[in-house]
Protein backbone atom coordinates (compact mmCIF):
# COMPACT_ATOMS: atom_id res chain seq x y z
CA UNK A 1 0.00 0.00 0.00
CA UNK A 2 1.56 3.39 -1.40
CA UNK A 3 0.86 5.63 2.03
CA UNK A 4 1.58 9.61 1.85
CA UNK A 5 1.46 11.81 4.85
CA UNK A 6 1.47 15.25 4.18
CA UNK A 7 1.22 18.69 5.08
CA UNK A 8 -0.44 21.40 3.02
CA UNK A 9 -0.48 25.23 3.58
CA UNK A 10 -3.09 27.56 2.19
CA UNK A 11 -3.03 31.68 3.43
CA UNK A 12 -6.51 32.03 4.57
CA UNK A 13 -9.76 30.38 5.10
CA UNK A 14 -13.07 32.33 5.25
CA UNK A 15 -14.93 30.86 8.19
CA UNK A 16 -18.69 30.58 8.59
CA UNK A 17 -18.94 32.90 11.71
CA UNK A 18 -17.42 35.89 8.85
CA UNK A 19 -13.70 35.93 10.33
CA UNK A 20 -11.11 34.73 8.09
CA UNK A 21 -8.44 32.83 9.35
CA UNK A 22 -4.91 32.43 8.01
CA UNK A 23 -2.10 31.23 7.59
CA UNK A 24 -4.25 27.32 7.79
CA UNK A 25 -2.37 24.22 7.86
CA UNK A 26 -4.10 21.30 6.98
CA UNK A 27 -2.67 17.75 7.59
CA UNK A 28 -3.40 14.57 5.63
CA UNK A 29 -2.87 10.66 4.92
CA UNK A 30 -3.63 9.31 1.96
CA UNK A 31 -3.27 5.22 0.92
CA UNK A 32 -3.44 3.82 -2.65
CA UNK A 33 -2.70 5.67 -5.69
CA UNK A 34 -4.83 7.91 -7.85
CA UNK A 35 -5.66 6.76 -11.27
CA UNK A 36 -4.74 9.31 -14.54
CA UNK A 37 -8.41 10.71 -14.32
CA UNK A 38 -8.21 10.60 -10.82
CA UNK A 39 -11.67 9.48 -10.62
CA UNK A 40 -10.98 6.90 -7.71
CA UNK A 41 -10.35 9.24 -4.74
CA UNK A 42 -12.31 8.51 -1.86
CA UNK A 43 -11.98 11.35 1.02
CA UNK A 44 -12.84 9.68 4.13
CA UNK A 45 -13.61 12.10 7.57
CA UNK A 46 -12.60 11.05 11.15
CA UNK A 47 -14.80 11.03 13.97
CA UNK A 48 -14.78 13.56 16.79
CA UNK A 49 -11.44 12.76 18.41
CA UNK A 50 -9.49 10.88 14.94
CA UNK A 51 -7.07 12.30 13.19
CA UNK A 52 -5.69 11.95 9.74
CA UNK A 53 -4.10 8.18 10.30
CA UNK A 54 -7.01 6.61 9.31
CA UNK A 55 -4.95 3.31 8.16
CA UNK A 56 -1.47 1.30 8.45
CA UNK A 57 0.75 1.49 11.16
CA UNK A 58 2.05 4.76 12.48
CA UNK A 59 4.83 6.42 11.34
CA UNK A 60 6.26 6.61 14.99
CA UNK A 61 4.35 4.36 17.01
CA UNK A 62 3.32 1.57 14.61
CA UNK A 63 0.18 1.52 15.99
CA UNK A 64 -2.78 0.97 13.46
CA UNK A 65 -4.73 3.72 12.23
CA UNK A 66 -8.53 4.37 13.69
CA UNK A 67 -10.11 2.47 10.35
CA UNK A 68 -7.25 0.58 9.08
CA UNK A 69 -10.68 -2.42 9.26
CA UNK A 70 -11.93 -0.86 6.27
CA UNK A 71 -9.08 0.91 4.21
CA UNK A 72 -6.20 -1.62 2.77
CA UNK A 73 -5.57 -3.79 0.08
CA UNK A 74 -8.61 -6.28 -0.43
CA UNK A 75 -10.40 -4.16 2.78
CA UNK A 76 -13.88 -2.48 2.08
CA UNK A 77 -12.00 0.80 1.19
CA UNK A 78 -9.27 -1.15 -1.26
CA UNK A 79 -6.41 0.61 -1.66
CA UNK A 80 -6.23 -1.72 -5.00
CA UNK A 81 -8.78 0.18 -6.75
CA UNK A 82 -9.22 3.54 -4.75
CA UNK A 83 -6.95 6.16 -3.42
CA UNK A 84 -8.62 7.06 0.10
CA UNK A 85 -7.46 10.54 1.90
CA UNK A 86 -8.08 11.17 5.19
CA UNK A 87 -6.84 14.86 7.06
CA UNK A 88 -7.07 16.00 10.02
CA UNK A 89 -10.28 18.27 11.11
CA UNK A 90 -9.80 22.41 11.05
CA UNK A 91 -9.74 22.97 14.98
CA UNK A 92 -8.15 19.74 15.59
CA UNK A 93 -4.24 18.80 17.48
CA UNK A 94 -3.04 16.71 15.20
CA UNK A 95 -0.99 18.64 12.05
CA UNK A 96 -4.33 20.82 11.39
CA UNK A 97 -4.24 24.07 12.52
CA UNK A 98 -6.20 24.61 15.74
CA UNK A 99 -6.48 26.18 18.79
CA UNK A 100 -2.92 25.24 20.70
CA UNK A 101 -1.14 26.24 16.76
CA UNK A 102 0.57 29.58 17.00
CA UNK A 103 -1.11 32.57 16.24
CA UNK A 104 0.97 34.66 13.61
CA UNK A 105 -0.03 37.91 14.91
CA UNK A 106 0.83 37.29 18.25
CA UNK A 107 3.98 34.27 18.28
CA UNK A 108 1.50 32.48 20.75
CA UNK A 109 -1.08 29.68 20.47
CA UNK A 110 -4.44 30.89 19.63
CA UNK A 111 -6.19 29.24 22.64
CA UNK A 112 -9.56 31.11 23.23
CA UNK A 113 -8.74 33.81 20.40
CA UNK A 114 -9.05 30.85 17.94
CA UNK A 115 -13.12 31.28 16.02
CA UNK A 116 -15.63 29.42 16.63
CA UNK A 117 -15.25 26.95 13.69
CA UNK A 118 -18.15 25.16 12.14
CA UNK A 119 -18.33 21.20 9.97
CA UNK A 120 -19.08 23.70 7.15
CA UNK A 121 -15.48 25.18 8.18
CA UNK A 122 -14.39 21.81 8.39
CA UNK A 123 -15.12 20.92 5.02
CA UNK A 124 -14.34 24.10 3.30
CA UNK A 125 -10.92 23.02 4.24
CA UNK A 126 -10.82 19.72 3.31
CA UNK A 127 -12.44 21.42 -0.27
CA UNK A 128 -9.09 23.76 -0.70
CA UNK A 129 -7.25 20.37 -0.59
CA UNK A 130 -8.52 18.15 -2.34
CA UNK A 131 -8.31 21.06 -5.02
CA UNK A 132 -4.88 21.09 -4.75
CA UNK A 133 -4.72 17.21 -5.42
CA UNK A 134 -6.13 18.48 -8.92
CA UNK A 135 -9.28 16.29 -7.65
CA UNK A 136 -12.03 17.34 -10.61
CA UNK A 137 -14.57 14.68 -8.28
CA UNK A 138 -14.16 12.79 -5.40
CA UNK A 139 -15.96 9.22 -5.92
CA UNK A 140 -16.88 8.91 -2.14
CA UNK A 141 -16.84 11.17 1.00
CA UNK A 142 -17.77 8.86 4.07
CA UNK A 143 -17.17 8.88 8.02
CA UNK A 144 -18.67 7.67 11.22
CA UNK A 145 -20.20 9.88 13.74
CA UNK A 146 -18.76 13.80 12.68
CA UNK A 147 -17.21 12.09 10.00
CA UNK A 148 -20.69 11.52 8.24
CA UNK A 149 -21.90 14.92 9.28
CA UNK A 150 -19.38 15.88 7.18
CA UNK A 151 -20.00 14.02 4.35
CA UNK A 152 -23.44 15.40 4.76
CA UNK A 153 -22.25 18.74 4.14
CA UNK A 154 -19.47 17.92 1.04
CA UNK A 155 -23.03 15.77 -0.44
CA UNK A 156 -25.05 19.16 0.08
CA UNK A 157 -22.37 22.36 -0.24
CA UNK A 158 -20.11 20.76 -3.08
CA UNK A 159 -22.46 18.72 -4.62
CA UNK A 160 -20.65 18.79 -8.10
CA UNK A 161 -17.44 17.52 -6.25
CA UNK A 162 -18.99 14.80 -5.17
CA UNK A 163 -19.94 10.98 -6.67
CA UNK A 164 -21.37 9.61 -3.46
CA UNK A 165 -21.68 9.90 0.13
CA UNK A 166 -21.59 7.21 2.73
CA UNK A 167 -22.65 9.11 6.25
CA UNK A 168 -22.63 5.87 8.88
CA UNK A 169 -24.53 6.46 12.29
CA UNK A 170 -24.82 9.80 12.44
CA UNK A 171 -27.35 12.46 11.96
CA UNK A 172 -28.61 15.18 10.18
CA UNK A 173 -28.58 17.80 12.84
CA UNK A 174 -27.39 17.63 16.99
CA UNK A 175 -30.33 16.49 19.14
CA UNK A 176 -30.59 17.93 22.80
CA UNK A 177 -29.26 14.73 23.92
CA UNK A 178 -26.17 15.06 21.79
CA UNK A 179 -25.29 18.96 22.74
CA UNK A 180 -26.28 17.67 26.45
CA UNK A 181 -23.34 15.25 26.22
CA UNK A 182 -21.29 17.74 25.03
CA UNK A 183 -21.47 20.39 27.12
CA UNK A 184 -21.25 18.25 30.29
CA UNK A 185 -17.41 17.42 28.56
CA UNK A 186 -17.10 21.34 28.03
CA UNK A 187 -18.47 21.71 31.36
CA UNK A 188 -15.99 19.04 32.77
CA UNK A 189 -12.57 20.98 31.38
CA UNK A 190 -13.88 25.06 31.78
CA UNK A 191 -14.08 23.23 35.70
CA UNK A 192 -10.35 22.23 35.41
CA UNK A 193 -8.58 25.40 37.10
CA UNK A 194 -5.86 24.45 34.64
CA UNK A 195 -7.77 25.33 31.87
CA UNK A 196 -7.55 28.88 32.99
CA UNK A 197 -9.74 30.33 30.39
CA UNK A 198 -8.17 28.35 27.53
CA UNK A 199 -4.74 29.85 28.53
CA UNK A 200 -2.79 26.96 29.67
CA UNK A 201 -0.18 25.90 27.03
CA UNK A 202 3.16 25.99 28.02
CA UNK A 203 1.94 24.61 31.49
CA UNK A 204 0.23 22.13 33.20
CA UNK A 205 -3.20 21.67 30.72
CA UNK A 206 -6.64 20.75 32.62
CA UNK A 207 -5.76 16.48 31.94
CA UNK A 208 -8.27 16.17 34.76
CA UNK A 209 -11.56 18.13 33.42
CA UNK A 210 -10.01 16.68 29.75
CA UNK A 211 -9.89 13.29 31.26
CA UNK A 212 -13.82 13.47 32.83
CA UNK A 213 -14.90 14.73 29.57
CA UNK A 214 -13.40 11.54 27.45
CA UNK A 215 -14.67 9.40 30.32
CA UNK A 216 -18.13 10.65 29.72
CA UNK A 217 -17.07 10.19 25.47
CA UNK A 218 -16.81 6.63 26.07
CA UNK A 219 -20.34 5.86 28.43
CA UNK A 220 -22.09 7.41 25.41
CA UNK A 221 -19.77 5.51 22.78
CA UNK A 222 -20.64 2.52 24.19
CA UNK A 223 -24.27 0.27 24.85
CA UNK A 224 -25.33 -1.03 27.85
CA UNK A 225 -25.09 -4.63 26.43
CA UNK A 226 -21.47 -4.18 25.39
CA UNK A 227 -20.73 -2.45 28.69
CA UNK A 228 -22.13 -5.23 30.38
CA UNK A 229 -20.38 -8.15 28.58
CA UNK A 230 -17.02 -6.31 28.61
CA UNK A 231 -16.97 -5.34 32.23
CA UNK A 232 -20.01 -6.70 34.15
CA UNK A 233 -19.73 -5.95 37.83
CA UNK A 234 -16.06 -7.65 38.05
CA UNK A 235 -13.60 -6.38 40.47
CA UNK A 236 -10.76 -5.22 39.38
CA UNK A 237 -7.71 -7.11 41.10
CA UNK A 238 -9.70 -7.69 44.11
CA UNK A 239 -11.87 -10.35 46.00
CA UNK A 240 -13.84 -8.12 47.65
CA UNK A 241 -15.03 -4.23 47.54
CA UNK A 242 -12.54 -1.85 48.71
CA UNK A 243 -14.55 0.40 50.79
CA UNK A 244 -13.41 3.46 49.93
CA UNK A 245 -13.01 5.64 46.23
CA UNK A 246 -10.21 3.90 44.76
CA UNK A 247 -11.19 1.79 41.81
CA UNK A 248 -13.34 -1.21 42.80
CA UNK A 249 -15.21 -2.80 39.20
CA UNK A 250 -13.21 -3.28 36.20
CA UNK A 251 -15.36 -0.41 34.25
CA UNK A 252 -14.30 2.30 36.37
CA UNK A 253 -10.74 1.06 35.87
CA UNK A 254 -11.27 1.08 31.72
CA UNK A 255 -12.83 4.25 32.01
CA UNK A 256 -10.08 5.98 33.97
CA UNK A 257 -7.27 3.97 31.70
CA UNK A 258 -9.48 6.14 28.57
CA UNK A 259 -9.50 9.68 30.35
CA UNK A 260 -5.37 9.63 31.37
CA UNK A 261 -4.50 8.00 27.90
CA UNK A 262 -6.96 10.58 25.80
CA UNK A 263 -5.19 13.51 27.72
CA UNK A 264 -1.64 12.56 26.27
CA UNK A 265 -2.88 13.25 22.54
CA UNK A 266 -5.70 15.28 23.03
CA UNK A 267 -5.77 18.88 23.35
CA UNK A 268 -8.78 20.33 25.62
CA UNK A 269 -8.89 23.19 23.92
CA UNK A 270 -9.93 21.33 20.56
CA UNK A 271 -12.41 19.49 22.58
CA UNK A 272 -14.38 22.76 23.24
CA UNK A 273 -14.53 23.82 19.21
CA UNK A 274 -14.61 20.73 17.90
CA UNK A 275 -18.04 19.54 20.09
CA UNK A 276 -19.05 23.04 19.55
CA UNK A 277 -18.83 22.52 15.73
CA UNK A 278 -20.95 19.47 15.92
CA UNK A 279 -23.60 21.15 17.78
CA UNK A 280 -24.18 23.82 15.76
CA UNK A 281 -24.15 20.98 13.03
CA UNK A 282 -28.02 21.19 11.41
CA UNK A 283 -27.98 20.89 7.55
CA UNK A 284 -31.35 22.34 7.89
CA UNK A 285 -29.53 25.71 8.59
CA UNK A 286 -32.89 27.94 8.90
CA UNK A 287 -34.37 26.30 5.35
CA UNK A 288 -38.39 24.60 6.21
CA UNK A 289 -37.26 21.16 6.06
CA UNK A 290 -34.43 18.58 5.27
CA UNK A 291 -35.96 17.96 2.46
CA UNK A 292 -35.62 21.33 0.89
CA UNK A 293 -31.91 21.29 2.69
CA UNK A 294 -30.48 18.55 0.20
CA UNK A 295 -32.23 20.12 -2.30
CA UNK A 296 -28.72 20.41 -3.79
CA UNK A 297 -27.45 17.24 -3.04
CA UNK A 298 -26.77 14.89 -6.02
CA UNK A 299 -24.77 12.05 -5.07
CA UNK A 300 -25.87 8.58 -4.57
CA UNK A 301 -26.30 7.91 -0.87
CA UNK A 302 -25.48 4.70 1.25
CA UNK A 303 -27.09 5.47 4.78
CA UNK A 304 -26.04 3.06 7.69
CA UNK A 305 -27.03 2.94 11.31
CA UNK A 306 -26.97 0.38 14.11
CA UNK A 307 -29.41 -0.99 16.37
CA UNK A 308 -27.95 -0.49 19.81
CA UNK A 309 -26.44 3.28 18.85
CA UNK A 310 -28.10 4.77 21.00
CA UNK A 311 -25.91 8.30 20.85
CA UNK A 312 -26.46 8.30 17.20
CA UNK A 313 -30.30 6.62 16.89
CA UNK A 314 -31.69 4.55 14.03
CA UNK A 315 -34.21 7.76 13.22
CA UNK A 316 -31.69 9.91 12.76
CA UNK A 317 -30.49 7.81 9.90
CA UNK A 318 -34.03 7.45 8.70
CA UNK A 319 -34.90 11.14 8.95
CA UNK A 320 -32.59 11.84 6.57
CA UNK A 321 -33.00 9.03 4.23
CA UNK A 322 -37.00 9.50 4.42
CA UNK A 323 -35.67 13.42 3.09
CA UNK A 324 -33.51 12.13 0.52
CA UNK A 325 -36.18 9.78 -0.67
CA UNK A 326 -38.67 12.97 -0.80
CA UNK A 327 -35.83 14.66 -3.09
CA UNK A 328 -35.73 11.58 -5.03
CA UNK A 329 -31.70 10.95 -4.67
CA UNK A 330 -30.66 7.45 -5.12
CA UNK A 331 -30.64 6.48 -1.27
CA UNK A 332 -29.91 3.01 -0.15
CA UNK A 333 -30.51 2.51 3.88
CA UNK A 334 -29.54 -0.42 5.90
CA UNK A 335 -30.17 -0.48 9.84
CA UNK A 336 -26.86 -3.60 11.05
CA UNK A 337 -27.75 -5.63 14.09
CA UNK A 338 -24.39 -4.92 16.89
CA UNK A 339 -24.43 -4.60 20.27
CA UNK A 340 -21.31 -2.34 20.12
CA UNK A 341 -22.91 0.90 20.61
CA UNK A 342 -21.94 4.06 18.71
CA UNK A 343 -18.32 2.55 18.34
CA UNK A 344 -20.11 -0.20 15.88
CA UNK A 345 -19.13 1.47 13.31
CA UNK A 346 -15.18 1.29 13.96
CA UNK A 347 -15.06 -2.10 15.54
CA UNK A 348 -17.90 -4.19 14.03
CA UNK A 349 -17.33 -3.76 10.37
CA UNK A 350 -17.59 -7.20 8.74
CA UNK A 351 -21.37 -6.42 7.48
CA UNK A 352 -20.42 -2.61 7.18
CA UNK A 353 -17.56 -3.91 4.87
CA UNK A 354 -19.89 -5.89 2.43
CA UNK A 355 -22.21 -3.05 1.87
CA UNK A 356 -19.66 -0.46 1.34
CA UNK A 357 -17.29 -2.74 -1.26
CA UNK A 358 -20.59 -3.63 -3.33
CA UNK A 359 -21.72 0.33 -3.26
CA UNK A 360 -18.80 1.40 -4.26
CA UNK A 361 -18.21 -1.17 -6.97
CA UNK A 362 -21.39 -0.37 -8.41
CA UNK A 363 -20.86 3.37 -8.46
CA UNK A 364 -17.20 2.97 -9.86
CA UNK A 365 -18.49 1.04 -12.70
CA UNK A 366 -21.60 3.44 -13.13
CA UNK A 367 -18.81 6.35 -13.51
CA UNK A 368 -17.06 4.62 -16.44
CA UNK B 1 -44.90 -10.08 -24.99
CA UNK B 2 -48.21 -8.47 -26.62
CA UNK B 3 -51.59 -8.76 -25.00
CA UNK B 4 -52.36 -10.46 -28.37
CA UNK B 5 -49.83 -13.03 -28.34
CA UNK B 6 -50.65 -13.66 -24.43
CA UNK B 7 -53.82 -15.09 -25.91
CA UNK B 8 -51.64 -17.98 -27.68
CA UNK B 9 -50.53 -20.46 -24.80
CA UNK B 10 -47.41 -19.50 -25.48
CA UNK B 11 -43.89 -20.72 -23.52
CA UNK B 12 -42.65 -18.39 -20.63
CA UNK B 13 -39.08 -18.97 -19.58
CA UNK B 14 -37.40 -18.71 -16.73
CA UNK B 15 -36.14 -15.16 -15.61
CA UNK B 16 -33.89 -15.93 -12.31
CA UNK B 17 -36.06 -18.96 -11.48
CA UNK B 18 -39.21 -17.19 -12.00
CA UNK B 19 -41.71 -17.08 -14.83
CA UNK B 20 -42.93 -13.50 -13.52
CA UNK B 21 -40.05 -12.42 -13.60
CA UNK B 22 -39.83 -13.18 -17.69
CA UNK B 23 -43.08 -11.12 -18.36
CA UNK B 24 -41.90 -8.24 -15.63
CA UNK B 25 -38.33 -8.35 -17.39
CA UNK B 26 -40.13 -8.19 -20.63
CA UNK B 27 -42.35 -5.44 -19.96
CA UNK B 28 -39.84 -2.72 -18.88
CA UNK B 29 -38.63 -0.57 -21.29
CA UNK B 30 -34.82 0.23 -21.49
CA UNK B 31 -33.23 3.59 -19.86
CA UNK B 32 -36.66 4.29 -17.28
CA UNK B 33 -36.93 4.62 -13.15
CA UNK B 34 -38.14 1.58 -12.01
CA UNK B 35 -39.15 1.08 -8.13
CA UNK B 36 -39.41 -2.50 -6.53
CA UNK B 37 -41.19 -2.72 -3.35
CA UNK B 38 -40.30 -6.01 -1.37
CA UNK B 39 -37.37 -6.19 -3.50
CA UNK B 40 -35.77 -9.17 -1.75
CA UNK B 41 -31.94 -9.59 -2.34
CA UNK B 42 -32.81 -7.41 -5.73
CA UNK B 43 -31.67 -9.85 -8.01
CA UNK B 44 -34.24 -8.51 -10.45
CA UNK B 45 -33.60 -4.95 -9.94
CA UNK B 46 -29.76 -5.94 -10.61
CA UNK B 47 -31.26 -7.88 -14.09
CA UNK B 48 -32.99 -4.86 -14.92
CA UNK B 49 -30.27 -2.32 -14.58
CA UNK B 50 -27.43 -4.54 -16.14
CA UNK B 51 -30.23 -5.57 -18.72
CA UNK B 52 -31.86 -2.36 -19.20
CA UNK B 53 -29.49 -0.17 -18.10
CA UNK B 54 -32.49 1.14 -15.60
CA UNK B 55 -32.56 3.65 -12.86
CA UNK B 56 -33.10 0.70 -10.20
CA UNK B 57 -34.12 1.14 -6.58
CA UNK B 58 -35.73 -1.35 -3.74
CA UNK B 59 -37.86 -1.22 -0.75
CA UNK B 60 -37.24 -4.32 1.67
CA UNK B 61 -38.30 -4.77 4.88
CA UNK B 62 -35.73 -7.75 6.13
CA UNK B 63 -31.84 -6.08 7.29
CA UNK B 64 -30.59 -9.19 6.00
CA UNK B 65 -32.16 -9.31 2.44
CA UNK B 66 -31.19 -5.15 2.47
CA UNK B 67 -28.07 -6.24 3.35
CA UNK B 68 -27.49 -8.00 0.45
CA UNK B 69 -29.22 -6.18 -2.18
CA UNK B 70 -26.75 -3.39 -1.11
CA UNK B 71 -23.88 -5.91 -1.52
CA UNK B 72 -24.60 -6.53 -4.88
CA UNK B 73 -25.03 -3.07 -5.95
CA UNK B 74 -28.23 -2.22 -5.61
CA UNK B 75 -29.94 1.22 -4.04
CA UNK B 76 -32.34 -0.81 -1.93
CA UNK B 77 -33.67 0.77 1.59
CA UNK B 78 -34.96 -0.84 4.82
CA UNK B 79 -38.51 0.00 5.23
CA UNK B 80 -42.41 -1.26 5.33
CA UNK B 81 -43.86 -1.15 2.22
CA UNK B 82 -47.22 -0.36 3.95
CA UNK B 83 -45.75 2.81 5.68
CA UNK B 84 -42.73 3.90 3.16
CA UNK B 85 -44.26 5.54 0.38
CA UNK B 86 -45.68 8.58 1.42
CA UNK B 87 -42.43 10.67 1.25
CA UNK B 88 -41.52 9.84 -2.61
CA UNK B 89 -43.14 12.63 -4.78
CA UNK B 90 -45.59 12.14 -7.25
CA UNK B 91 -44.37 10.38 -10.70
CA UNK B 92 -40.69 9.79 -9.19
CA UNK B 93 -40.51 5.95 -11.16
CA UNK B 94 -41.71 4.86 -14.82
CA UNK B 95 -42.64 1.50 -13.54
CA UNK B 96 -43.31 0.47 -9.71
CA UNK B 97 -42.93 -3.65 -9.72
CA UNK B 98 -44.95 -5.29 -6.49
CA UNK B 99 -43.96 -8.72 -7.39
CA UNK B 100 -45.53 -11.59 -5.34
CA UNK B 101 -45.77 -8.98 -2.40
CA UNK B 102 -49.46 -7.45 -2.44
CA UNK B 103 -50.96 -10.18 -0.68
CA UNK B 104 -48.95 -9.92 1.95
CA UNK B 105 -49.19 -6.69 2.50
CA UNK B 106 -51.51 -5.06 5.71
CA UNK B 107 -53.05 -2.33 3.53
CA UNK B 108 -53.73 -3.41 0.02
CA UNK B 109 -55.92 -0.98 -1.60
CA UNK B 110 -53.80 1.93 -0.12
CA UNK B 111 -50.23 0.43 -1.47
CA UNK B 112 -51.73 0.24 -4.83
CA UNK B 113 -52.75 3.76 -4.42
CA UNK B 114 -49.94 4.72 -3.27
CA UNK B 115 -47.80 2.79 -6.58
CA UNK B 116 -49.60 4.43 -8.61
CA UNK B 117 -49.16 7.76 -7.11
CA UNK B 118 -45.39 7.47 -7.00
CA UNK B 119 -45.04 5.64 -10.69
CA UNK B 120 -46.71 6.29 -13.88
CA UNK B 121 -47.74 2.28 -13.99
CA UNK B 122 -47.84 -0.48 -11.67
CA UNK B 123 -46.77 -3.71 -12.87
CA UNK B 124 -48.95 -6.31 -9.76
CA UNK B 125 -47.56 -10.41 -9.77
CA UNK B 126 -49.96 -12.36 -7.58
CA UNK B 127 -50.62 -15.56 -6.62
CA UNK B 128 -54.46 -16.59 -7.89
CA UNK B 129 -56.34 -18.12 -4.72
CA UNK B 130 -58.99 -18.79 -7.20
CA UNK B 131 -56.86 -21.52 -8.80
CA UNK B 132 -58.93 -24.89 -9.26
CA UNK B 133 -55.92 -26.65 -6.93
CA UNK B 134 -56.73 -24.47 -4.21
CA UNK B 135 -60.63 -24.75 -4.53
CA UNK B 136 -60.29 -28.09 -4.61
CA UNK B 137 -58.06 -28.04 -1.59
CA UNK B 138 -60.76 -26.36 0.96
CA UNK B 139 -63.45 -28.46 -0.91
CA UNK B 140 -62.05 -31.93 -0.39
CA UNK B 141 -59.81 -30.94 3.16
CA UNK B 142 -61.98 -28.69 4.92
CA UNK B 143 -58.79 -26.63 6.10
CA UNK B 144 -57.22 -23.57 5.38
CA UNK B 145 -56.16 -24.69 1.83
CA UNK B 146 -52.33 -25.66 1.04
CA UNK B 147 -51.07 -26.02 -2.48
CA UNK B 148 -47.33 -25.49 -4.23
CA UNK B 149 -48.69 -21.78 -4.67
CA UNK B 150 -50.16 -21.40 -1.15
CA UNK B 151 -47.83 -24.07 0.74
CA UNK B 152 -47.90 -22.38 3.91
CA UNK B 153 -49.59 -23.48 7.06
CA UNK B 154 -52.40 -20.95 8.20
CA UNK B 155 -50.78 -20.02 11.16
CA UNK B 156 -47.28 -18.89 9.80
CA UNK B 157 -48.59 -17.91 6.15
CA UNK B 158 -46.91 -14.02 5.17
CA UNK B 159 -49.96 -14.02 2.89
CA UNK B 160 -52.45 -12.49 5.21
CA UNK B 161 -54.79 -10.90 2.30
CA UNK B 162 -55.85 -13.68 -0.41
CA UNK B 163 -57.07 -12.44 -3.43
CA UNK B 164 -58.38 -13.86 -7.44
CA UNK B 165 -57.79 -13.11 -10.70
CA UNK B 166 -61.28 -11.52 -10.59
CA UNK B 167 -60.67 -9.90 -7.10
CA UNK B 168 -57.62 -8.10 -8.71
CA UNK B 169 -60.10 -6.87 -11.81
CA UNK B 170 -63.07 -5.71 -9.69
CA UNK B 171 -60.57 -3.71 -7.15
CA UNK B 172 -58.97 -2.04 -10.68
CA UNK B 173 -62.12 -1.21 -11.84
CA UNK B 174 -63.93 0.14 -8.72
CA UNK B 175 -60.64 2.35 -8.06
CA UNK B 176 -60.76 2.96 -11.69
CA UNK B 177 -56.96 1.56 -12.40
CA UNK B 178 -56.60 1.20 -16.25
CA UNK B 179 -55.12 -2.00 -16.99
CA UNK B 180 -52.54 -1.81 -19.55
CA UNK B 181 -51.78 -5.74 -19.78
CA UNK B 182 -52.56 -8.74 -18.37
CA UNK B 183 -50.86 -12.16 -18.47
CA UNK B 184 -51.77 -15.29 -16.68
CA UNK B 185 -49.06 -18.36 -16.16
CA UNK B 186 -49.75 -21.93 -14.73
CA UNK B 187 -46.38 -22.91 -14.64
CA UNK B 188 -44.09 -22.26 -18.05
CA UNK B 189 -47.55 -21.79 -20.05
CA UNK B 190 -49.71 -19.01 -20.55
CA UNK B 191 -53.47 -19.40 -19.72
CA UNK B 192 -55.86 -18.37 -22.30
CA UNK B 193 -59.33 -18.99 -21.11
CA UNK B 194 -61.09 -18.99 -17.83
CA UNK B 195 -58.00 -17.60 -15.97
CA UNK B 196 -59.52 -17.49 -12.46
CA UNK B 197 -59.62 -21.16 -12.60
CA UNK B 198 -56.86 -21.91 -14.44
CA UNK B 199 -53.99 -19.78 -13.84
CA UNK B 200 -51.26 -19.97 -11.04
CA UNK B 201 -50.24 -16.67 -11.18
CA UNK B 202 -51.04 -13.40 -12.78
CA UNK B 203 -49.49 -10.17 -14.03
CA UNK B 204 -50.69 -7.17 -14.62
CA UNK B 205 -49.86 -4.07 -15.62
CA UNK B 206 -51.90 -1.06 -14.35
CA UNK B 207 -51.70 3.22 -14.51
CA UNK B 208 -54.11 5.66 -13.51
CA UNK B 209 -56.81 6.27 -15.61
Amino acid sequence: MIVTADTVRFDSLPLDNGATLGPVEIAYESYGELNATKSNAILVLHAFSGDAHAAGPGPEDGKPGWWDNMIGAGKAFDTNRYCVICSNVLGGCRGTTGPASINPATGCPYGLTFPVITIGDMVRLQRMLVDSLGIPRLLAVTGGSMGGMQALEWAVAHPDRVVSAIPIATTARHSAQQIAFNEVGRQAIMADPNWNGGDYYGKEPPGRGLAVARMVGHITYMSDHSMREKFGRRLRGKEAFGFDFEVDFEVENYLRYRGTQFVSRFDANSYLYISKAMDYFDLTGGQASLAVAFQPARARFLVISFSSDWLYPSYQSQEMVRALRARNCDVAYVELESSYGHDSFLVDVAEQSSLVRGFLASTFEKLA
Amino acid sequence: MSAHTARKRAFVPELLGRSDYAIIGQIVEPNTRVLDLGCGEGELLEWLAHNKNVDARGVEISGAKVQRAIARGVSVFQSDIDAGLADFPGQAFDYVILSQTLQETRHPREVLREMLRVGLRGIVAFPNFGHWAVRLSMLTSGRAPRTSLFPYEWYDSPNIHFLTVQDFENLAAAEGFRVERRYFLAGHRTVTWLPNLLAEVAVYLVSQA
